[in-house]
């Protein structure tokens, strides 16, 4: 299976706020919440870093979580986020990684 | 030939917007309609020249509204009005039949426009000042905002039972006064105080008041949240504006008996 290179979207905003990550499309208004691993996740998502490898540094080191797991999980959050424009997504490094507008509480 | 103008500042959340029609009878159709809410015109935030035609096909279409930004004008319409509006030089335009429900939204949706920059926002929300504290109670429709309203004890001032309007100002956040009413169909009072609790409302079995997750807070909140423009700088705003506004306030779910004593958990 070929690599795969994610990285937040600028049509988004973000927030952490009482420990949890909250993302809203700045297109279509979606809003979601994320757990501790999507936001570990949402945090690796630097455009460069091979989404295998965000993976095994960002979740597997981090979390109580089988490989295999982790791995099907994380494909299925990038998906749904990219469904939304919120996450980009690509076979080859994002030359431009966005930052994405995130703000700590 | 000359026309005579006549004037109306319709003053909601302390901002004055001066509506220049030149019928006089629109006029005092805009006066009852806002009464308590009219200003002085001396010194009004923006200006709006109405321009008002005939019923015809065009204005009386089913067109939803769309709001969007276009060479530095925001650019309203519905299907029974149009109008153009400069924020930088606060000026604008509106084409609408002689009916006072298009105008009413266009003031809503240049609200909305002007609290977005601020901090604030207009919420789907019934609010009531008790003991100089403010009270929101949000929710989609049929979930009790008509009911508390309608509820009100004697020392509770109705702000409105339908649309609430909120200020951001240097200690917090203000609850305003809005003609904006719902089913009660009476206007509230204008007047403001500072909030200090915004409940989400659900009818229920008993009284109860219960906390609200974060994330949870701010999804209802958004969900209730007034907001028409196609921006994505203003989703952004509104976004930042909902998580601040968790961020310093209570936000709590009020499960009620639709009877007076839901009163007696309040203030």
């Amino acid at each position: 299976m070929s690599e795969r290179y994610i990285a937040r979207s600028t049509a988004i905003a973000a927030r952490l706020l009482g420990g949890e990550m909250m993302v809203m499309s700045a297109v279509d208004s979606t809003f979601f919440t994320l757990n501790e691993v999507a936001t570990a996740i949402w945090r690796a998502a630097d455009g460069y870093t091979p989404l295998s490898e965000i993976v095994a540094r960002s979740v597997c080191s981090e979390f109580d979580v089988e490989p295999e797991v982790a791995r099907r999980d994380a494909e299925q959050f990038v998906d749904e986020l990219s469904r939304h424009g919120i996450l980009l997504v690509s076979d080859h490094p994002l030359n431009n990684p966005s930052s994405g507008l995130v703000e700590s509480a | 030939m000359v026309t005579q103008s006549h004037e109306i500042a319709v003053e909601i959340g302390g901002m004055p917007i001066l509506l220049r029609t030149q019928d006089g009878s629109f006029r005092d159709l805009l006066a009852k309609r806002y009464a308590g809410f009219v200003g002085s015109s001396s010194y009004p935030r923006f200006e709006f020249d109405v321009d008002l035609v005939p019923p015809s096909a065009e204005m009386e279409s089913d067109e939803d509204v769309h709001v969007e930004m276009q060479e530095g004008e925001w650019r309203l319409r519905r299907g029974d009005f149009r109008a153009r509006w400069d924020p930088r030089a606060g000026r604008g335009r509106i084409r609408q039949s002689a009916n006072p429900y298009s105008i009413d939204s266009v003031l809503r949706i240049v609200h909305t426009l002007i609290l977005a920059r601020e901090g604030g926002f207009l919420l789907h929300a019934a609010s009531a000042v008790r003991s100089g504290r403010a009270f929101l109670f949000s929710g989609v429709s049929g979930s009790g905002k008509t009911t508390i309203s309608r509820l009100v004890p004697a020392d509770v001032t109705l702000l409105t039972d339908e649309v609430s309007y909120v200020r951001r100002d240097t200690d917090g956040y203000r609850a305003c006064g809005t003609p904006f009413a719902g089913e009660l169909a009476r206007l509230g009072e204008n007047c403001s105080a500072p909030i200090r609790t915004l409940f989400l409302l659900e009818k229920g079995c008993e009284n109860k008041i219960e906390p609200v997750a974060t994330a949870e807070a701010v999804r209802s909140l958004l969900r209730n949240i007034l907001f028409f423009a196609q921006d994505a700088e203003l989703v952004r705003l509104i976004f930042r504006s909902a998580c601040e506004f968790v961020e310093c306030l209570p936000v709590q779910r009020l499960t009620f008996v639709p009877d007076e004593r839901v009163w007696d958990m309040i203030g």
